[in-house]
């Protein structure tokens, strides 16, 4: 699986490569980097930064689509958590915030985990339960108001610096190589796998397949949960009506672009990551190239339908015969 | 007697619900507040309609928001900037949005592809070219559309049936015809059935799949139009969120998301409890909105967790462990 990884991967690099480079004809100061204040400034480091909550949630996603699940209430999550980090920001430490919306995360995806690894619902209609009444949760929590905070901590992981770094690209890298480490590192990304190739099966191999898939979306949970504080520290507040919406989308999208199959079975977690960075490599574009900001869904729609087609069976069925047809004709 | 209890069962929950809000707020129980219940969710009446075919047949169908909102935009613009007589407006668009669900169709059949993430590139691109179309409200002020707004039946108690809840009531009259009635129907539900068993028992399943998805955008189309009675306006960001209501619906109407079980009168049922709930939050004064979300996503949640207990019971024993992971 790793020797193959380059391979795979080379698509995801090409695209990636040549959308900067459009990016670059549009803006010819697109690679300018400068630091400021300690910390990085430039359209880069700006794709990296606006790109870190579709990452993070592109992050549990794609472990949930290993299993062959999916997960539609990440963006409900998200305003769920940014809620809950916004409410506690000023009479709480860091500490306490954090805890209580990666908590707040861990319950909604144990929900989730719950609804379909022991009850045996079908994943897209679990999740849609969380999607729909989420985001009623999280206004309740915010009683309908944009709760807004100042606390200078929080501030911090959505604004901050490390080393010129801003925060939440640390953030994001460090959550990387953290489920990198962790699902690769050991059997478990295997385990996951194997469940999402045949369940059943693995089951019956002793794959504890309830356990992984309760696993997968309690970590899609956290991963929303974090993404969710971040774009609340990012704006210094929290919108119930509109934190994380359609981000469920953009980190299917990514999964996707990362050519992680929705049939299950095999997942790259660093394509994935690499898939939000292209969706956000092209709305920086578009956004900079002047037009519109509403062609963004149009580039997108198509750049799915082109996706999918390429990962269509049947297409590489269609491409199979036609090799074979040129092999055997000399 | 295909998806009978649950819609008996959504039935009494609508009745039951009813029952309370009326003994609450005596006011409710009036022709007048059920009238507007079906001029208010008679778009998503329509829309959940053509969802109830496509969940039955094992599919599911993201742009039907999307494409209400394109419409809107469109049949704003075409009357008002572009002069085009009302009317014929209206079949461009009609025929647009068939033709749309027919690609859909055919590129879910033809590339093997799920239907969940066909539909989500449509409800991007309808989204999308609404948004190129105009981003702004267009207001329309064509006289057809005052004299349908005006119309009404009026029914005993002071309440009155509009033009657009007896479009919505047809709509799903003709949809419990089609789906209990006609070799359409029993093959949408032979569909959801299983393909491989419908195939081979000579449905085709090719031509289904694009007649399906056709018929839930050529509703969504519809119930746009019927959507731009409601406001008199066309705008871009106008019906965000529906599929999922349209969905909810039609789950609460006892409707298997499996698919090969359900029923249009559930999914109709389904739409009644959602606009109860609104009209209950309304009448209090007190409940904000986001209540609806949540008692929608409890609603959800017991009717699923219903039907999951319904299909375990069903299942043989000796199927029922080995099957209780996938």
């Amino acid at each position: 699986m790793t020797a193959l990884l380059p391979r795979r991967g080379l698509a995801q690099i090409l695209a990636l490569v040549v959308i900067l480079a459009v990016d670059r004809v549009v803006s010819p100061q697109f690679f300018d980097l400068r630091l400021q204040d300690g910390r990085l400034f430039g359209s880069l480091i700006d794709v990296l930064n606006r790109g870190t909550p579709v990452a993070l949630l592109s992050l549990g996603m794609v472990l949930v689509i290993a299993t062959r699940g999916i997960d539609l209430s990440v963006g409900a999550v998200m305003a769920i958590c940014g809620a809950i980090a916004a409410s506690l920001a000023d009479s709480h430490g860091l500490p306490v915030v954090l805890a209580a919306a990666l908590g707040a995360g861990l319950v909604c995806g144990l929900w989730n985990g719950f609804l379909v690894a022991v009850l045996g619902m079908q994943p897209i209609v679990a999740t849609l339960i969380l999607m729909v009444a989420g985001r009623g949760i999280a206004q309740l929590i915010t009683e309908g108001r944009i709760v807004t905070f100042s606390s200078p901590d929080l501030v911090w992981l959505g604004n901050g610096a490390i080393l010129g770094v801003p925060v939440p690209i640390a953030i994001a890298l460090g959550m990387l190589i953290l489920t990198g480490a962790v699902v690769r590192g050991s059997a478990l990304g295997l385990l996951i796998e194997a469940t999402g190739g045949n369940a059943r099966a693995s089951e019956l191999a002793g794959v504890a397949t309830r356990g992984m898939i309760l696993a997968v979306y309690v970590w899609c949970g956290v991963c929303a949960a974090l993404a969710g504080v971040i774009a609340a520290a990012d704006i210094m507040g929290a919108d119930a009506n509109n934190a994380g919406l359609w981000l469920e989308l953009d980190a299917i999208l990514a999964v996707v672009i990362g050519g992680t199959s929705l049939f299950g079975g095999r997942f790259s977690l660093v394509l994935a990551v690499l898939g939000a960075l292209i969706i956000q490599t092209m709305n920086t574009g578009i956004l900079l190239s002047g037009y519109p900001p509403e062609f963004n869904l149009l580039v997108k729609a198509v750049v799915v339908l082109a996706v999918l087609l390429l990962q269509s069976p049947k297409l590489s069925d269609f491409a199979g015969i036609m090799a074979r047809l040129r092999r055997t004709k000399p | 007697m295909k998806g009978l209890p649950p819609v008996l069962i959504t039935a009494v929950v609508l009745v039951a619900g009813f029952a309370l809000c009326a003994l609450q707020f005596p006011n409710i129980a009036s022709t007048r507040v059920v009238g507007n219940l079906l001029t208010d969710n008679a778009f998503l009446g329509i829309v959940a309609t053509g969802m109830t075919f496509v969940i039955i047949s094992g599919g599911i169908d993201l742009s039907v928001g999307s494409v209400i909102g394109f419409t809107t935009v469109f049949v704003a613009l075409a009357i008002e900037r572009w002069g085009v007589p009302p009317l014929v407006a209206f079949v461009a668009i009609l025929a647009l949005s068939a033709a749309f669900g027919a690609a859909m169709g055919a590129i879910i059949h033809v590339f093997d592809l799920p239907p969940f993430i066909v539909t989500l590139a449509g409800m991007f691109l309808a989204r999308g070219a609404s948004f190129l179309l105009s981003t702004e409200s267009v207001p329309i002020t064509a006289p057809v559309y005052a004299s349908v707004s005006d119309f009404a039946l009026r029914i005993p108690g002071g309440g009155r049936l509009t033009a657009i809840a007896i479009i919505m009531l047809a709509i799903v009259i003709g949809g419990v015809l089609l789906l209990r009635l006609t070799r359409f129907g029993a093959n949408v539900y032979a569909l959801g059935g299983g393909r491989a068993t419908a195939s081979l028992m000579g449905v085709a399943v090719g031509k289904m799949t694009v007649k399906i998805y056709m018929l839930s955008s050529l509703l969504a189309g519809i119930a746009g139009i019927v959507f731009s009675f409601y406001t008199s306006a066309g705008y871009s960001l106008s019906a965000v969120g529906v599929e999922l209501d349209s969905i909810a619906a039609v789950v609460i109407g006892g409707t298997l998301l499996t698919g090969g079980q359900g029923s249009v009168i559930g999914t109709f049922l389904g739409v009644l409890i959602q606009g109860m709930i609104q009209t209950y939050i309304n009448f209090d004064g007190t409940l904000s909105s986001w209540w609806t979300k949540i008692a929608t996503g409890v609603l959800l949640f017991a009717f699923i967790a219903l039907q999951q207990g319904l299909v375990a019971l069903a299942r043989p024993p000796a199927a029922k462990r080995a099957g209780a992971v996938s």
